[in-house]
C-alpha cells in the first residue's frame, strides 16, 4: 500500500508529466486558454490514462511477455502494439460513452479524438513496462501521473485567464508568455521534490 | 533550383519545424539538455523520417484512403523499433540518456505529418529530399537549443568545457553556471525566448509588407491545428464537425 502511494505522488507531483518530464506539451500549451475547457481536457486525459495503462498492462503481461506465445520474444513489439491499442481504445471509449453515458460525453467527448496523439498516453505505457511495475501499480501511475496533467493544465489555465488582460509587450504575446508561465511553474514544483 | 535542393531549403530554412511550424515540441523541450543529445535525437528521427517517407511513398497507391493513418502508424512505429535497436546496441550512452524520448518518437507530429502532406501524394526520390530536409531542420532546431543550454548552464560545448568554471576552494575567478537551464524550467525559458525572437522577426516582416508563413503546430492549439496527425482524425470517428 505504501509503495502504491509513493508511486502515486510521485507521478503526480514529483515528476510531473507534463513540467520535468515534458509529455503532452501540445494539449497542455493548446488547450489552456480557459479554466473549463482545460478541465474538460484534464478529466478526458486522467480517464483514457487510467484505462490505457490497465489495457498495456494486460496485453504486455499475458501477450507480448508470455512465455507460452513465442517464448516471451515478443516483447520487442511493444512500441507498435501500444500505440495501435490505444488509438483503438480511444475509439472504443469514445463509441461507449456516447451510446451508455450521453452525459459524460457532452462533456469529455470533444477531447477524446485529441488524446490519441498526446505523448503522454504511449509514454505511461513505456514507462511502466520500463520500470517492471505489475498491472496494480502501473494503474496507479497511470492514474497519478494523469492527475498530475490535471493539476498542470488547470494552474496553468487559471492563469491565464488572469492574464488576459496584462499589457505585455509585442513580441512576447501568445506563446512565449505561456512558456514563461510555464518555466515558473516548473520552478515551483521543484517544492515537490523532498516529497519522497 | 531543382527540386531537391528546394526540398532542402524548405525543410531547414523555410518551414523549420522547430522554429517556424513549432511541431514536435515533447522531445524539443525534453532532450535538449546537452547539444549532443539534441544532436542525436535530430538524427534518429532524421532517419526514422527518411525511411518512412520512403516508405509510405512506394505504398502510397496500395493503401486505402480510409485506412491511411493507422497503416502510417504501423509504417512509423517499425521504423522506430529498429532505430531503437541499433542504438541500443551500438550508441548505448546516447541511447540512455534519451530513454523513453526514443520509443516516442511515433507521436512526434513531424513525421505523421511529412507522411500525410508530402510522402503520400509524392514519387520515393522527392520524399527522401524531403525528409532529409525536414529531420536536418529539425536537428538544426534541437542542437540550437541544446547549445544555448549546454553553454549557460554548464559552460560547456558538446561536453567541452567552454568557459572556464569558478573554483571557491582557489578563489579563482570564472564562470557560474546557471543550473536551472540544464534542468527542467530552463527548457521553457529558453523556447520563450526563441518564439518571442521569432514573433518579433514575423512583426517587422509584416509590417514591411511581406508574406510570413504562420505556425501550424501545437502552439496555436490542437484544436485549430491543420496538422491532420494533431487534429484527431486519426481514425475517422464520423461525427467530426464538417
Amino acid at each position: 500500500m505504501g509503495d502504491l502511494l509513493i508511486i502515486a505522488i510521485g507521478s503526480a507531483l514529483v515528476n510531473n508529466v507534463v513540467l520535468s518530464q515534458f509529455l503532452g506539451i501540445c494539449p497542455f500549451l493548446g488547450v489552456s486558454k480557459k479554466v473549463e475547457t482545460a478541465a474538460g481536457m484534464g478529466g478526458a486525459v486522467v480517464f483514457v490514462i487510467t484505462i490505457a495503462s490497465f489495457v498495456s498492462g494486460i496485453v504486455y503481461k499475458f501477450i507480448l511477455a508470455n512465455k507460452a506465445i513465442m517464448g516471451g520474444k515478443l516483447v520487442y513489439l511493444q512500441t507498435i502494439v501500444f500505440i495501435l491499442v490505444i488509438a483503438c481504445l480511444v475509439q472504443f471509449v469514445e463509441m461507449f460513452l456516447k451510446k451508455s453515458m450521453p452525459a459524460l460525453y457532452q462533456s469529455l467527448g470533444v477531447y477524446l479524438p485529441l488524446i490519441t496523439t498526446n505523448c503522454a498516453v504511449l509514454g505511461v505505457a513505456l514507462t511502466n513496462v520500463q520500470k517492471e511495475y505489475t498491472i496494480l501499480s502501473g494503474v496507479i501511475n497511470g492514474l497519478g501521473t494523469s492527475v498530475g496533467f490535471l493539476i498542470a493544465i488547470v494552474i496553468l489555465a487559471g492563469i491565464r485567464e488572469k492574464m488576459e488582460y496584462n499589457d505585455i509587450s509585442e513580441s512576447f504575446q501568445g506563446t512565449p508568455i505561456v512558456l514563461i508561465t510555464a518555466a515558473l511553474m516548473a520552478i515551483a514544483f521543484f517544492g515537490f521534490s523532498g516529497l519522497i | 533550383m531543382n527540386q531537391y535542393t528546394e526540398r532542402l531549403y524548405n525543410g531547414i530554412i523555410k518551414e523549420n519545424p522547430t522554429f517556424v511550424l513549432m511541431l514536435g515540441m515533447c522531445p524539443t523541450l525534453a532532450v535538449t539538455t546537452s547539444a549532443i543529445n539534441g544532436l542525436g535525437m535530430g538524427l534518429s528521427t532524421t532517419v526514422v523520417l527518411v525511411l518512412s517517407n520512403l516508405m509510405i511513398s512506394l505504398l502510397r497507391k496500395i493503401i486505402p484512403d480510409s485506412l491511411r493513418i493507422p497503416a502510417f502508424i504501423v509504417v512509423v512505429a517499425s521504423f522506430v523499433t529498429m532505430v531503437q535497436f541499433l542504438m541500443e546496441g551500438f550508441v548505448p550512452s546516447l541511447y540512455d540518456s534519451l530513454g523513453i524520448y526514443i520509443p516516442l518518437i511515433v507521436v512526434n507530429c513531424i513525421i505523421l505529418g511529412r507522411a500525410e502532406s508530402y510522402a503520400s501524394k509524392n514519387p520515393p526520390l522527392p520524399s527522401i529530399f524531403d525528409g532529409i530536409g525536414m529531420g536536418l531542420g529539425f536537428t538544426v532546431g534541437l542542437t540550437a537549443i541544446g547549445i544555448v543550454r549546454e553553454v549557460i548552464g554548464s559552460g560547456k560545448i558538446f561536453g567541452f568545457q567552454l568557459l572556464p568554471l569558478a573554483d571557491a576552494s582557489t578563489g579563482q575567478a570564472g564562470y557560474v553556471p546557471v543550473t536551472i537551464f540544464i534542468l527542467a524550467p530552463g527548457a521553457f525559458l529558453v523556447l520563450a525566448g526563441l518564439t518571442a525572437l521569432q514573433n518579433k522577426v514575423k512583426n517587422n516582416a509584416k509590417k514591411k509588407g511581406k508574406k510570413v508563413t504562420e505556425t501550424v503546430g501545437c502552439g496555436e492549439g490542437c484544436a485549430a491545428c491543420t496538422n491532420s496527425a494533431c487534429g484527431g482524425k486519426i481514425f475517422p470517428t464520423g461525427n467530426e464537425k464538417e
